[in-house]
Parts: structure tokens; C-alpha cells; sequence
């Protein structure tokens, strides 16, 4: 099918996922006044919000199986660049669900609105990476932000809690001025703010540059701070450690994404023009993001902060693919985000697991001989850590490999040396927790823990789930590294041909 | 019916590489689901099966003109061109049947001194198995780097669950140490894969990837350091006394039976075909010889002064792989065959060695020598086999060692003769540090009355020593037949370091301008 963006009816075809999420949503919300929920009932609503997701994955699916656009200058792309992106954030979204129903019930929380919001901030997500039109891309960016914030503060018994979300949505709220201002620059320089005017202008050479720069800085500075790059990355460890738990996987996986996402589209296609002006800032981003993220991990004994730093390392990793902005990078983003998805989701379900009613029990003392006593969990969380070490065998390795593939193909030596050098440090953290659990005994506390955390079946199948994707993705990764591959081809296309049709 | 017999051979070699890299993996999965006191026998019986099938080899196996036999190759991720690769020559046949023949006797070696957690043991014991088979056969680079890293994990666990005090420091030290050169070596791969242009990770194209000297000096850098750090060569050893000493008995046999060995084959295989040109650069090979006489002198000396058993054969490890090293830079046909033969000779009696100190320490719970003294007397057997190693070990004429470090010497001296002096003094150093420790464990006076109950060698320990004292006597008289398998394959190697030789030869070679700068003493600073 041809979407002709003439008729308005095409647009809401093109938006056909988020037009479903966003319904979707506000059935999830009318269901949880209806239905009185919040004092420990609430699981159906989950899983209602899952079915609702797994919909827009159909409608998602529908547009990836050849669904084509009339190469106009629309606010919204369908290429599959996006759509991939969309893949990863539904099932985000949907493992976080998922391991967020008995966190819901036993924190009793309000469920309507909890899912509801992680269904809205999903939609924003989803619209950030549609976007083609800075302004769309702030439109999701907020929507998105706006979710999360609340998300975040969602555990209103808790100081953690509430101190977290003021400080996420104050910091938050700071940076997306940066990255307003740097729209508005850049508005001045180019004279649009549709991506493909953007990078037509700047392949014609009528952008003025001295707000150009700027703006590119500007823009540069409010994504970082969404993808917690070092320096912007100072409110990562408090807000993921005080977030309830799954509200923190879903921030650690979904929200990261879909800031690079967006990153990537607005910097690789928008600005390809002036790589040469911003390919040195996003050059030291991320080798100060790599070290800093991964060395300070170093040092944390609660193993939810050794997560969030971890978390900042891995944009790290990310922002190597960026730099780089080939064809091989921008693939292996797409998959690095799905495999680091999956397998951060993943831990984290491990902690939400111990961590128990208080979600105190996440210093990794807590952790110790639980591999012994709860073997399940302690084989599982193994694989994970593994992963996110990027260790053969594991998808991590396949996608840290690609991220190297791309580099190396960019030739970017030094960046990459850096890159497996702070892949050494990051082995001893990961390990740390994997000896916790199979090389120590553990002490009375640690034991009683561990009784305790005998996850719940929809946990279970989370982990098994991911393990099991894991491994194979380390093992076969051929179908969805085509997959990415054949998801980029789309991207750079437009821009292109509009460049072509706009240059005299 | 004689149709179906005369297929027989042919059928073996199209499945013989494939099961034995992957028969281990099914017996984990066996031992996962037995019960707790049968997984040592499960365990035993796959590899034992493994070992059987892989004696075939000895006969099939033809080392013809010295490329790979048996080789099969599977696109695996094409869109990388990794393919699932498998081979075999002169070099990993030996290393290969060391591994089958290593890990079932490592295994019915725990079989008392585990006794905790027995089921994840064996199956990290297999699945250790599958990883080092699978370096020594992977003739794709990509799948060698997967395997290479994947002994890491089961050593890890191995030596942190089961081992000693210190086991936590221990394995996290091996880990780290070992991941720094494997990840470098990575970007280095990378790096190769690029240069070569055939957009393919398999062995022949990484050798026609076409390199500048100074290319190859870093890339060089980096797999050596990789392979140099699993050796160990000696400044970056460090890891390897903590790790032995605090190893269960079967973790140090697999370590330094097969581990080490990891090291030394990716000199062979790969460090000097890539690299020909950086391989014999007057410096590289001054840096690599005295480090292999640093490594052979220094550990020998440390190890004279250690008071536990263990820790001193440790070192001799250092010592022994020196030689290997000097061998393999030495790039003559007796150095390299000379390296080889330590590395099958050093892996038959340091597991054994390895394996009698488990013994003492299974009886007595100690290891320091101080504790022993007077065994001979009351356990005859144990006695004999464990000074038949120890002079295998130190390189007594008539046993593996003499003939491996022999030939190491006398290849290096055909190039080298001052190296191979100095090397030569290691062997006296040998006998100096193992000779007391015989003594002082075996004879002296029976002065400890817990000594007068030590047990000798009970049957199911005579059958784990049994094939190593046999082998190690074997070799040493009649070391023809290896000799004979794996001269072919060392011939390559020696080929392809002339060819280059000659290429980049500034005297009768065609000129290559940048070749000639580095190779001048005045380009080393470029």
C-alpha cells in the first residue's frame, strides 16, 4: 500500500501504531476507575495493556510488510528504521509490564494509571522515532518525559520515590530547554525544521553557520542528557536507584532507546552535512561516557546503581555507533538496543525479584549463595550479566561485535580500543555479582532473601523468555541481524532524493 | 556389506570433528539431568566416549603436505562472513588428543576430591571441554575468538567455586588478565578482516590479507600479547601461580595441561602466518627470545624457594612454556617442532604432576613440602610414577621432556647460539628446583607420624596415571611417529616466514619502499 499524505486518512494510517497505543491507553485508564483497582487487584489491567501492546505490534508489523510512502517532506517517516525502533519499544514495554504485575499488587499501586502511563510513554517513544520534523520530535520527546516523570514518582509511600521523580522531572524539564533552544538555532540557520529541508539546506550551503554550530551543540547537550552521556549524566544513578524498580528497567531500556533513536536521525540524516563539525563532540561523549560510566560502576555496592551506571555505560557503547553513522553503525544501533532491551529487562526482573517488599535488598551482599539457593534465578542472572558484558555466546556479544564491525568500518581505532578496554573493566562488575551469588555462602540475612524470592509465574516467563532469546540471538543472531540490516536501507533513501530534487 | 566397512573411514572423518566438539555439550546436558552422585560417571563416560572416537584420528589422520585435513566449513552469519569452520593439521591433531585425552583423566581425577555441588561441576568441566576442542579445530577466526573466550567462563566458575582460600582473587585475576589481550586481540581481527577486503573471517583469507611492516608490528602487538598473556610469558604470568594454587586439582590439570597450551598454539597458527614479517623483525624476535630465556631462568629460581608443592610446579609451567617460546622464534624446523613436543610433553606431566599433588593433598590436606617427607616407604606406587614425572618434567634423557626441550635447544641454537646457552641452564635450574622437592617429599626420614598411614596409589589412581607415565616414557624413546605427523604443518609455517623473508629481503627481493624503512634499524622509530 501507497501512503499519499494528500488525504489526511493516510496520516492516521501512518500513525496506525500509535493511533492503537494511544486508545488503547485511555481504555487501560477508563478500566482502572471502573474497576476500583489500586488495593492489590490489578492484574488483569496488565495484562490488558500487554494485549493492547501486542496490537500495535500487528499494526506495527502491517506497515513494516511493505507499506511504502510518496516521497514527500512529511512530518512522519515510514521507513524501517522506525518501525524496527517501534518493535523495541513495545517490547519494552511490554516485558516491563510484565514484570511490573505483582510489583503493582504487592506495592499497591493505582494499576490503571501505572499502565496506562507506560502505554502513553510508549506512544511518545514511538512518535520521537517517527518523527522527521524537530518539532514532532519534541511533541514525543515530551510525551514520552511527561509519562516517565510520573512514572518515576509512582510510589508515593516512598521517599525515594517522590525525591527521584522531582529531581528527574526538574533536571529533565532543564535539558529539554537545551534542546528547544537548539531547535529554534537551527530553525534560524535552515530556515525549516523538517529533517529533510534541514539536511537539503545544509547540502546546498545556505544555513548560516553561526547558528548552526550552536544549535547543533544545543541539540547535542539536550539528547545527552536523555541518554545520560557523561557529563549530563549526573541524575542517572539517583533517579534509576529511587524509580521503582520495573519503572527503572523500562527507563534503562526504553527511554535510552528511544532517545538514540531520535539522536541518530536528527544528527546522522539532518545533519550529515555537517558531520566533520559535530563527529568530534560525539567523538569525546562517548569515550568519556565509556570510562566514566564503566569505571564508576566500579565502586557501587547496591547492585540497582551498578545497573544504572552500567546503563550509562552502554550509551556509551551506543554513541560509538553514532560517531561512526555508517550503514553497519546504524544497523547495529537497531540491534544493540533490542539485545540491550531484552537483556537489561532482564536483570532488572532478577532485582525487582529480590528486592523484595521494602526493595531494599539490593546490595549485592544480598545477592550472595543465591545462585545455590535459588538455582533458577542464579542460572539466569548469570546469562544476563554475561550479556550485558558482551561475552561470546551471548546476544551482547553479537551486538557489541556489530557496534565494533561499525566502528572499524568508520575506522575509528582508538575509539574502539577504548571501547574493549572498558569492556575489561565493566567484566569485573558484571562478575562481581555472578560470584556474589556462586561463591559465597551468604549469611543468615542473605539466605532468608533468598527464600523469599521465588518469582511469579509471569516473571518466570520473562526470564526464561529472555534467557532463551539470549543464547539463540548469541548462537544465530542471522535473522534479526538481516533484520537491522535490512531496516536502515530506508533511512538516509529520502533525504537523498529530496536533496536532489531541491538542489538547482 | 565390504562397501558399507570401506565407507567406514570416510564416514569417520566427516563427523569425527564435529562430534568431538560437540559430544561434551550433549554429556552436560545428560549430567544436568542426573542425579547429584552420578554426574561423575556421566561425566566420565562422555568424554572417555569422546577420548575413544578421537584415537581414530591417530591412524586417519594424514599429514599429507601439511594444510588442513578433515576440513568442513557452514556459513554461519553470512552477512559477516563467519562461517562455522573446522580443521585439522600437524598442530591441533596433538593438541586436540591432548584435550580428549586431558579431560576424562581430569575428571576421574576429582573423582574423590570433589565432593560438593558435583553436577554443575561436570557439566562446566564439559562444556570447558567443548571450548578448548574448539580452539584447537576452528579454522574461521571469528568462531576460534568465541571458543577462546568461552574457556574463559567454566574456569572462572571452576577455580572460584571449588578452589582454595584465595579463589575469588584468583579467578577474577585469570578472568581480567585474560580478557584485556583476547579483547585487543579482537580489534585486531578486526582490523585484519578489513585490510583483507574478502569481507571473510576464514583462515586463508586473514593470510592473504596484505599488511605493511608497521601494520603488522601493532597487529602483532596485540595477538601476542593475547596469546603471550594465556602462555604466559614472563613478565604478564602473574595470574598463573594464584591460579594453579588455588585451582581444584582437575581445574590445574585443564589449566595447565590445555589452557596454556591455548597460547602457544595461537603462535603457531596464527601469530607467525599473519604476521611473518613483524614475527622476524630483528627486535620482535630479540624481545621474544629474552623473554622466553627471562621466563625459563626466573621461574625456575622462583620455584626452587616455594614451600607448597603446588606453587612450585606452577613456575615450572613458566619455565617449560619459555622454552616453547624461544622454539617457536627460534623459526627452525627443530625449534618449532621442539616447541611442540613440550607443549604435548609439558601438558602430559604437569597434569600428572599436578594430579599426585592432588593425591598428597586428598591424604594429608596440605601441600607443603615441609609436611611430606619418607612417602617412598609406605606408598611404593605413588612413589615411582611420581618420580617418573618429575624427571619427565625436568627433561631426563628417555622421557617427553629431554626430546621437546632438546630439539627447542638445538633449534635455537642452529639460529641463536648465545639464547640457547643461556636457555640451556634452565634445564640444570630444573633439576635444582625439583630434585629437593622429590627428596624432601619422597625420601628423607618417615619423621611424621600421619605419614606412615599415606595411602598408595589405589586402582582407580593407577588408571588416571597409568596412559600419562606411559606417554610420557613413549615419547621419550620413540618420538618418530609425532615427529612424523606434525613435521608437514611446521613446514608450512617455516614457508610462509621464508616467503615473507624473501618479499621483504631488501637485497633479493623486489624493493618495497615502505617494507625497506621499517625494517632498517632507523624505522623501528617510526
Amino acid at each position: 500500500m501507497l501512503l499519499d499524505y494528500t488525504s489526511s486518512f493516510d496520516y492516521v494510517m501512518a500513525l496506525l501504531p500509535e493511533v492503537v497505543l494511544s486508545c488503547w491507553g485511555m481504555v487501560i485508564l477508563i478500566m482502572g476507575v471502573v474497576r476500583k483497582d489500586g488495593g492489590g487487584r490489578g492484574q488483569e489491567t496488565g495484562w490488558m495493556a500487554v494485549a493492547g501492546l501486542a496490537l500495535a505490534a500487528v499494526a506495527n508489523g502491517w506497515l513494516y510488510s511493505g507499506v511504502a510512502e510518496d516521497g514527500t517532506s512529511a512530518m512522519i517517516a515510514v521507513d524501517r528504521f522506525r518501525l524496527f525502533a517501534n518493535w523495541i519499544f513495545i517490547l519494552a514495554a511490554a516485558l516491563s509490564i510484565v514484570i511490573s504485575l505483582a510489583y503493582v499488587t504487592r506495592q499497591k499501586l493505582q494499576a490503571g494509571e501505572y499502565y496506562s502511563l507506560i502505554l502513553f510513554a510508549t506512544v511518545g517513544m514511538m512518535v520521537m522515532a517517527s518523527a522527521r520534523d524537530l518539532m514532532v520530535i519534541f511533541l514525543g520527546l515530551e510525551l514520552m518525559s511527561i509519562g516517565v516523570y510520573a512514572l518515576v514518582g509512582f510510589n508515593r509511600r516512598d521517599r525515594r520515590s517522590a525525591e527521584a521523580g522531582l529531581k528527574y522531572f526538574l533536571l529533565g524539564a532543564f535539558a529539554t530547554g537545551f534542546l528547544l533552544f537548539g531547535i529554534a538555532l537551527i530553525y534560524g540557520a535552515a530556515g525549516s525544521t523538517n529533517i529533510q529541508m534541514i539536511a537539503s539546506a545544509i547540502g546546498a550551503g545556505t544555513t548560516a553557520n553561526q547558528l548552526l554550530v550552536p544549535g547543533v551543540a544545543l541539540l547535542a547537550i539536550g539528547f545527552g542528557f536523555k541518554v545520560a552521556a557523561v557529563p549530563f549524566h549526573m541524575w542517572t544513578p539517583d533517579v534509576y536507584e529511587g524509580a521503582p524498580t520495573p519503572v527503572t528497567a523500562f527507563m534503562a531500556a526504553a527511554v535510552k532507546a528511544a532517545a538514540f533513536v531520535a539522536f541518530l536521525r536528527v544528527f546522522v540524516v539532518a545533519l550529515e552535512g555537517v558531520y566533520g563539525q559535530w563527529w568530534p563532540i560525539l567523538y569525546w561523549l562517548a569515550a568519556i561516557t565509556m570510562v566514566v560510566g564503566n569505571v564508576v560502576a566500579l565502586a557501587q555496592s547496591n547492585v540497582k546503581r551498578m545497573l544504572a551506571y552500567s546503563s550509562i555505560a552502554h550509551g556509551g557503547y551506543l554513541l560509538v555507533a553514532l560517531v561512526a553513522g555508517n550503514d553497519t553503525a546504524v544497523a547495529s544501533l537497531l540491534f544493540y538496543l533490542l539485545v540491550y532491551t531484552i537483556m537489561t529487562i532482564a536483570a532488572f526482573a532478577v532485582v525487582v525479584t529480590v528486592g523484595g517488599q521494602s526493595e531494599g535488598n539490593s546490595r549485592i551482599e544480598d545477592y550472595a549463595g543465591l545462585g545455590w539457593r535459588r538455582p533458577v534465578l542464579g542460572v539466569f542472572m548469570t546469562v544476563f550479566l554475561l550479556s550485558l558484558a558482551g561475552f561470546p555466546g551471548t546476544a551482547g556479544f553479537i551486538a557489541k561485535y556489530q557496534l565494533l564491525l561499525g566502528a572499524a568500518e568508520a575506522r575509528l581505532w582508538w575509539l574502539s580500543v577504548v571501547l574493549v578496554l572498558t569492556t575489561v573493566v565493566s567484566y569485573w562488575y558484571y562478575l562481581r555479582v555472578a560470584w556474589y551469588m556462586w561463591m559465597k555462602e551468604g549469611d543468615d540475612t542473605a539466605a532468608a532473601i533468598a527464600s523469599s524470592a521465588d518469582p511469579p509465574f509471569a516473571t518466570h516467563a520473562v526470564l526464561v523468555l529472555s534467557a532463551g532469546l539470549i543464547i539463540l540471538g548469541g548462537i544465530f543472531p542471522e535473522t534479526v541481524l538481516d533484520l537491522a540490516y535490512g531496516s536502515v536501507e530506508g533511512l538516509r533513501l529520502l533525504v537523498a532524493g529530496a536533496s536532489q530534487a531541491l538542489v538547482p | 556389506m565390504t562397501d558399507f566397512f570401506a565407507s567406514i573411514p570416510a564416514l569417520y572423518e566427516d563427523w569425527v570433528l564435529h562430534a568431538l566438539l560437540w559430544l561434551p555439550v550433549a554429556g552436560l546436558f545428560h549430567v544436568m539431568a542426573a542425579a547429584e552422585d552420578r554426574a561423575k560417571h556421566i561425566a566420565f563416560s562422555w568424554s572417555g566416549t569422546v577420548f575413544v572416537l578421537s584415537l581414530g584420528l591417530w591412524w586417519s589422520f594424514d599429514p599429507g603436505g601439511g594444510g588442513f585435513a578433515m576440513q568442513s566449513s557452514t556459513p554461519w552469519i553470512e552477512s559477516w562472513g563467519v562461517s562455522y569452520a573446522l580443521g585439522l593439521d600437524g598442530i591441533s591433531v596433538f593438541m586436540v588428543m591432548l584435550t580428549t585425552l586431558t579431560t576424562p583423566i581430569a575428571i576421574l581425577g576429582s573423582f574423590e576430591y570433589i565432593k560438593t555441588r558435583r553436577k554443575a561441576f561436570y557439566a562446566l568441566m564439559l562444556l570447558l571441554q567443548t571450548g578448548v576442542v574448539g580452539v584447537f579445530l576452528a579454522t574461521d577466526i571469528f568462531l576460534f575468538y568465541v571458543f577462546f573466550e568461552l574457556t574463559l567462563i567454566p574456569m572462572y566458575f571452576i577455580v572460584g567455586i571449588w578452589g582454595g582460600e584465595r579463589r575469588i582473587y584468583a579467578a577474577v585475576k585469570f578472568f581480567l588478565y585474560t580478557a584485556v589481550g583476547s579483547l585487543l586481540m579482537l580489534v585486531a581481527i578486526l582490523y585484519i578482516y578489513f585490510s583483507s577486503g574478502s569481507g571473510s573471517f576464514s583462515y586463508e583469507a586473514f593470510l592473504g590479507a596484505d599488511l605493511t611492516m608497521r601494520e603488522q608490528l601493532w597487529l602483532f602487538a596485540a595477538f601476542a600479547l593475547a596469546f603471550g598473556i594465556k602462555v604466559p610469558i614472563f613478565p604478564l604470568h602473574t595470574w598463573l601461580p594464584d591460579a594453579h594454587v588455588e585451582a581444584p586439582t582437575p581445574g590445574s590439570v585443564i589449566l595447565a595441561s590445555l589452557l596454556l597450551k591455548m597460547g602457544t598454539y595461537g603462535f603457531l597458527r596464527f601469530l607467525l602466518p599473519f604476521f611473518p614479517g613483524a614475527a622476524q623483525h630483528p627486535t620482535v624476535v630479540a624481545v621474544m627470545l629474552a623473554l622466553g630465556v627471562a621466563g625459563i631462568i626466573y621461574a625456575a629460581w622462583v620455584a626452587a624457594v616455594q614451600p607448597d608443592a603446588k606453587k612450585l610446579v606452577a613456575y615450572t609451567s613458566v619455565a617449560h612454556m619459555g622454552f616453547v617460546v624461544i622454539g617457536v622464534f627460534a623459526m627452525t624446523v627443530n625449534g618449532l617442532q621442539g616447541g611442540l613436543v613440550v607443549m604435548i610433553s609439558h601438558g602430559i606431566s604437569t597434569g600428572a604432576l599436578f594430579l599426585l599433588l592432588g593425591m598428597m593433598y586428598e591424604r594429608r590436606h596440605t601441600r607443603r613440602i615441609e609436611d611430606f617427607g619418607g612417602i617412598g616407604r609406605v606408598a611404593p606406587f605413588f612413589a615411582t610414577a611420581f618420580v617418573i614425572t618429575a624427571l619427565a618434567s625436568i627433561g631426563l634423557p628417555g622421557t617427553s621432556g629431554f626430546i621437546g626441550e632438546f630439539l627447542a635447544l638445538i633449534g635455537t641454537f642452529e639460529t641463536h647460539a648465545v639464547t640457547a646457552i643461556i636457555a640451556a641452564t634452565g634445564v640444570i635450574f630444573a633439576a635444582y628446583y625439583m630434585l629437593p622437592m622429590v627428596q624432601r617429599v619422597l625420601f628423607n626420614r618417615l619423621d611424621k607420624p600421619e605419614n606412615r598411614t599415606f595411602a598408595d596409589l589405589s586402582r582407580r589412581e593407577c588408571v588416571v596415571l597409568g596412559p600419562l607415565v606411559a606417554l610420557m616414557i613413549w615419547i621419550g624413546v620413540h618420538p618418530a611417529p609425532f615427529l612424523r605427523r606434525m613435521e608437514p604443518s611446521v613446514q608450512v609455517v617455516l614457508e610462509r616466514v621464508e616467503e615473507a623473508r624473501t618479499a621483504l629481503s631488501p637485497y633479493d627481493g623486489a624493493p618495497d619502499p615502505d617494507v625497506e624503512v621499517a625494517l632498517s634499524p632507523a624505522g623501528e622509530e617510526e
